[in-house]
């Protein structure tokens, strides 16, 4: 046996490794956070909100378009998606122990892990094609098709967390089962579902590569549906890769102002997350 | 959802079909050129690239997740856990596109001086750390899927931690053994499945991981040794190439990239919620 005193080195040792670990992993955040808001901060004005972007050279010139592209398609596809995500989540959650149930939930899952680009491509064999050409219906079609799943998921854990007895109670007042899943279950597990969809609308937001294919960009403001649309991600991403130093700085103020969109986003979710949690307790 | 799932293979596959029938499956798969205008299409390239950053990436983000989880869980105050727990969380919401953003101007000018160099300097017998240090590259793409998948990995294993009995390691603890022994004899062994399964999770998110990569990768299809080479992936051939595909041949190979991609991660998350599943049991034959 190694003598003690090297057992409580080697232990220390690696505490300290693993408390570096922590460090380490924490580091990149604080950098990125910090960039963000340092470079990006300076080219925020009203202007940078509200106009659309300028050609290289030409001074000014803003996101706004994008804001509102990124929104409006997102939008759409939150109509779209929580139907269908909710829906599939109290199946699961009142009907889904049967091999059909799990067979669905098992579909969910691996559908969750399913890369965005190749949600992008089905979006593009969807809409595009048919349509001929690139469109704000398309972009939307790929983000609902990436936040059905996740929502279908969470709407399932928080449906089962309605007490049994408050089910039980509605059909034994003679309500049918699907009024009971509608206005007493559904409604208590409201709030909970309520974050959810947050939280999915807040990643719908950061979404940039199936939008690449499908809504395109555009320089103007656009508001028809079957246009191609510009969005906040896919401007960062072009201003990024392009040569040009004032670009690079508006793709920084542009991920600042992202960031804060989603941020906000999850902000409230788990602002209304904890107040639900208190409610029931 | 069951429609979407059909849906997805259904689209990809026919809009993959006219490339597949051209070239051949197997020419496809296994060739190594891509050359779009001379009408030439090999997927190799791009398999590789995906398999080598998604390699690095687990490797540097295993290590510091699981030592950051056995901190939180095992080792260190109390008190620091939601602070680190929200700090992941933020980690995790941050869209990949402003990851690629800070890739693209403080990861890559970082690596191509010092570490490339220094890299090259101290380990450049091995052909991985060798050639030019451009910052564009496969380390650079490794390195930020590796920023990006920490905190799968690390709530995960987190979660698969909280499993483990705590009678082991109060077992452990009164024969005697310092707080790491204990770890390294009762608690890492019964979570191993588990932190497998994690790895595996932040893998398949590696694999499909789109903007960060094709922002610091460097895109050129070609197949080099060298981790500071640039590179290409599946994914990010796809974003920067689909929307400007003329020809159906062009676009069917693409397509035919998602496929592959879909299957490989399809494949994977699957096992890895298997293992998981199959730690929260319990190991075989132990009962509670």
């Amino acid at each position: 046996m190694t003598s003690y005193r090297v057992r409580k080195a080697s232990n220390l040792a690696w505490t300290l490794v693993c408390a570096g670990a922590v460090a380490l992993a924490l580091t990149p955040l604080l950098s990125l956070l910090w960039l963000v808001v340092s470079h990006g901060a300076p080219g925020l004005s009203l202007s940078f909100f509200v106009d659309r972007p300028m050609p290289v050279g030409e001074p000014g010139g803003g996101v706004g378009n994008a804001i509102v592209g990124t929104l409006f398609m997102v939008a759409m596809a939150t109509l779209v998606a929580v139907p269908v995500g909710v829906g599939t989540g109290v199946f699961l959650a009142e009907k889904g122990d049967r091999p059909f149930g799990s067979a669905v939930r098992f579909v969910t899952e691996v559908l969750s892990g399913v890369p965005s680009i190749v949600v992008g491509i089905v979006a593009y064999g969807l809409v595009v094609i048919p349509m001929r050409r690139f469109s704000a219906v398309a972009g939307a079609v790929s983000l609902a098709l990436l936040m059905v799943p996740p929502l279908a998921r969470a709407s399932e854990e928080f449906v089962r967390l309605v007490p049994g007895t408050l089910r039980e109670a509605s059909l034994a007042l003679g309500v049918a089962q699907w009024r009971t899943s509608l206005r007493v279950v559904l409604r208590t597990a409201l709030p909970g579902i309520l974050t959810a969809v947050l939280l999915a609308v807040a990643r719908a937001a950061g979404e940039t590569a199936p939008l690449l294919f499908t809504a395109l960009n555009n320089q103007y403001w656009n508001l028809r549906p079957d246009q191609p649309t510009a969005s906040l991600t896919v401007q960062i991403f072009n201003y990024a890769i392009s040569p040009y130093e004032d670009w690079h700085q508006k793709a920084w103020s542009a991920a600042l102002v992202l960031l804060l969109l989603v941020g906000l986003l999850n902000l409230v979710a788990r602002a209304l997350a904890s107040g639900r949690l208190k409610g029931a307790r | 959802m069951l429609v979407v799932a059909g849906l997805i293979l259904l689209e990809l596959e026919g809009v993959a079909r006219p490339a597949v029938r051209e070239l051949g499956l197997f020419r496809y798969l296994v060739g190594s050129q891509w050359d779009p205008v001379g009408g030439s299409f090999g997927a190799l390239p791009f398999v590789y690239g995906t398999l080598v950053t998604s390699l690095v990436g687990i490797a540097l983000a295993l290590p510091v997740s699981v030592g950051l989880a056995l901190f939180l869980s095992e080792m260190g105050p109390k008190q620091l856990r939601p602070v680190v727990g929200f700090a992941i969380e933020t980690l995790a919401a941050i869209p990949s596109v402003v990851y690629g953003l800070w890739g693209l101007f403080v990861l890559v000018p970082l690596l191509r001086d010092p570490v490339e160099p220094f890299l090259g300097m101290v380990l450049g017998f091995i052909p991985l750390f060798r050639g030019p240090p451009i910052g564009l590259g496969f380390l650079a793409a490794g390195t930020i899927l590796a920023v990006m998948i920490l905190p799968t990995i690390a709530s995960v294993t987190i979660e698969v931690l909280k499993t483990v009995p705590e009678t082991l390691k109060e077992g452990a603890l009164s024969l005697g053994a310092t707080r790491w022994e204990a770890i390294r004899v009762a608690v890492l062994p019964y979570a191993r499945p588990g932190i497998i399964g994690a790895a595996l999770l932040g893998l398949a998110r590696a694999l499909g991981e789109t903007m960060a990569v094709t922002m610091v990768i460097g895109n050129s299809p070609e197949i080099r040794a060298s981790l500071f080479a640039p590179g290409y992936t599946l994914p990010a051939v796809i974003a920067n190439e689909f929307a400007e595909a003329v020809t159906p041949l062009h676009t069917g190979a693409l397509a035919g990239l998602g496929l592959v991609l879909f299957g490989i991660t399809v494949l994977l998350s699957a096992a890895a919620r298997l293992l998981v599943q199959a730690v929260a049991r319990g190991p075989r034959g132990a009962t509670a």
